[in-house]
């Protein structure tokens, strides 16, 4: 009787109705999911900066946007300062020898105190209403890219962004320096011997993943009207389960195994995939502080299902089990 | 065109682990000869390899290529003069990238990386004639995933590699080591035509008393960190295995009689 009521108290129209903010937020945690790709899969270093990155990215946008700047301006302002949180975990991993995963942390970990200072207390807002939307006339092009209030042009703007970004990394990854970097990730002893210097090579990644991932600190802290020092906190996990599952897509819809530009696509619709599984599961009532439990349930068994798929082909165990089925097939005949 | 002089090299210093790798190593080699080097194992072959890349600084002495002394830069910068075949077929290309943007990586080996195409259309079509030589098939599969090739395949294609921007000096360490004996022929044939051809000099290691006899112009023979023989021209081209192992024993002693099996 109970979960009659409660299947009853479930609108349909109500999770319709919620699916087009959910798309636009999405495409935010797209693009940051496209940052942590270059790190995760290119570099081959889960670095741990983006929680910091993505929050000093919504720190700086909200003081610069209360301050006046125009949005545009303020977003580019997160994103240099997200390159500078990348240099930083950079040169803490290649010039001080700090393994990767622990300079990501160290950063992240004083990026906490920055942008407390950033912000002077715990959150800030600063109100669309100064300056209402960018397509506003009024606003003098200074308006903000993005907001909760207007979600069809969020995602107009949002896939723009997201289209601009994939182009570009596209068109970066394809160069001389990118393929090193690509490469870098890869066979670091081939990259030498190549003449290419692997610090570099690590330290523009690591600066160029955790600028994306500022942007979307910065479109997250409009699109929300607000920053919080705690916004970025579970970012990585996202982004990680933004690239999963838009590998897994992608491997599954081609066959063949997807270009480059498509697998970015992927990337980018894995992270609106994963925001409306997540609105799916508050519409259902589950208690939200579940929430980061599921991803990381979620997260862990896509990472894992490579390595037992390959473990169920040849293991210990099933090479034990075939040669005690062997043994007593020889003993009955 | 190489000019290695009293090169010391000792490995974890002061601890029980410690090996005196290289003792005084001095080696001079002229352009276009071609080194093959033998030794037991520890004898410091690979150690003097990579010496000369620059994996890490020698403790002293000098190494000179082409007049340049390179003994301070570090190995991405010497990679510049210096083209190198590992012995494991893994360890020259990416995996994950294809053949021809492994081939673009290597032909702008010592050059600064810009914003200039990875690879252009007039190097993907270089690199197709260039690929017909191996005569492996690979010019049609040029956007193959260099990972989806064989063990033969990649040590070919990292010979191909390593030439394609004509290096001062070509670097083979045991790079037929990981391959079926037919294969193994194949890479050092192509490693003599391409040597031959672009007048390269050369420094090959290997554990083939053969190979060494029958390949390049000099052999060098180590142990114990120094090179205890260097036959070159006519004497080499008369040089018999039998030769070589009266020389170890007289040279090394007779208590390497260990080491005499693992050279054969």
């Amino acid at each position: 009787m109970d979960i009659l009521t409660y299947l009853q108290s479930l609108s349909l129209s109500n999770l319709l109705s919620r699916m087009p903010a959910a798309i636009a937020q999405g495409l935010i945690w797209g693009v940051m999911a496209l940052g942590v790709y270059v790190t995760f899969r290119m570099l081959d270093i889960a670095d741990l900066t983006v929680d910091g990155s993505f929050a000093v990215g919504g720190a700086v946008t909200v003081m610069l946007l209360m301050a006046g700047w125009p949005a545009w301006a303020a977003l580019l302002a997160a994103v240099i300062a997200g390159v500078i949180t990348g240099l930083c975990t950079g040169i803490l991993h290649t010039k001080l020898g700090i393994p990767a995963i622990l300079a990501g942390i160290l950063t992240q970990f004083a990026l906490y105190s920055i942008n407390l200072r950033i912000m002077g207390q715990a959150n800030q807002t600063a109100s669309i209403k100064k300056f209402g939307l960018i397509f506003d006339p009024e606003s003098h092009g200074k308006g903000f890219l993005v907001s909760s209030l207007y979600i069809p042009q969020a995602i107009l703007v949002g896939l723009i962004i997201a289209g601009i970004l994939i182009a570009g990394f596209y068109w970066y990854f394809g160069t001389e320096q990118g393929s090193a970097i690509r490469a870098a990730g890869s066979n670091p002893a081939m990259i030498r011997a190549q003449g290419i210097n692997i610090n570099t090579m690590q330290i523009l990644g690591l600066a160029l993943s955790n600028a994306a991932v500022a942007l979307a600190g910065g479109l997250m802290t409009q699109f929300q009207g607000t920053a919080d020092v705690n916004m970025g906190r579970g970012s990585i996990v996202i982004g990680l389960a933004a690239i999963i599952i838009g590998e897994v897509l992608c491997d599954a819809l081609f066959r063949k195994g997807c270009s480059f530009a498509v697998r970015l696509i992927f990337v980018v619709l894995g992270g609106v995939l994963y925001y409306i599984v997540m609105t799916i599961i508050l519409w259902l009532r589950l208690d939200p502080n579940d929430l980061k439990l599921l991803t990381a349930v979620i997260v862990a068994i896509f990472l894992a299902v490579p390595y037992l798929q390959k473990q169920s082909h040849s293991s210990f165990k099933r090479a034990g089990k075939m040669a005690l089925k062997n043994e007593k097939e020889a003993h009955h005949a | 065109m190489l000019k290695l002089s009293h090169i010391n090299k000792t490995f974890n210093l002061g601890t029980i682990n410690e090996k005196a790798a290289l003792r005084d190593l001095n080696l001079h080699l002229e352009p276009g000869d071609f080194v093959t080097v033998i030794g037991g194992n520890g004898a410091g072959k690979s150690t003097m390899l990579n010496a000369v890349a620059g994996v890490w600084p020698v403790d002293s002495g000098s190494i000179t290529i082409d007049g340049m002394d390179v003994t301070g830069l570090p190995e991405y910068k010497r990679a510049k003069y210096i083209g190198r075949v590992f012995q494991d077929p893994m360890m020259g290309t990416v995996p994950n990238m294809q053949i021809e943007e492994n081939m673009a990586l290597a032909a702008r080996r010592g050059r600064p990386r810009g914003l200039r195409w990875g690879v252009t259309k007039e190097e993907k079509e270089l690199y197709h004639e260039k690929l017909k030589i191996l005569g492996l098939g690979l010019e049609n599969r040029m956007t193959s995933k260099v990972g989806l090739l064989s063990g033969g395949q990649r040590q070919a294609l990292t010979l191909l590699m390593a030439s394609l921007q004509k290096p001062k000096l070509l670097l083979l360490d045991e790079h037929t080591a990981a391959l079926d004996p037919a294969t193994a022929a194949k890479v050092l044939e192509l490693s003599d035509a391409i040597v031959e051809k672009d007048k390269l000099t050369a420094m090959m290691i290997t554990h083939n008393m053969r190979d060494a006899i029958v390949h390049g112009n000099r052999l060098i023979m180590m142990n114990a960190g120094q090179i205890i023989l260097d036959i070159r021209g006519e004497e080499k081209k008369h040089l018999t295995k039998k030769d070589l192992l009266d020389k170890f024993a007289e040279i090394a002693g007779v208590q390497e009689e260990s080491d005499q099996v693992l050279l054969s």
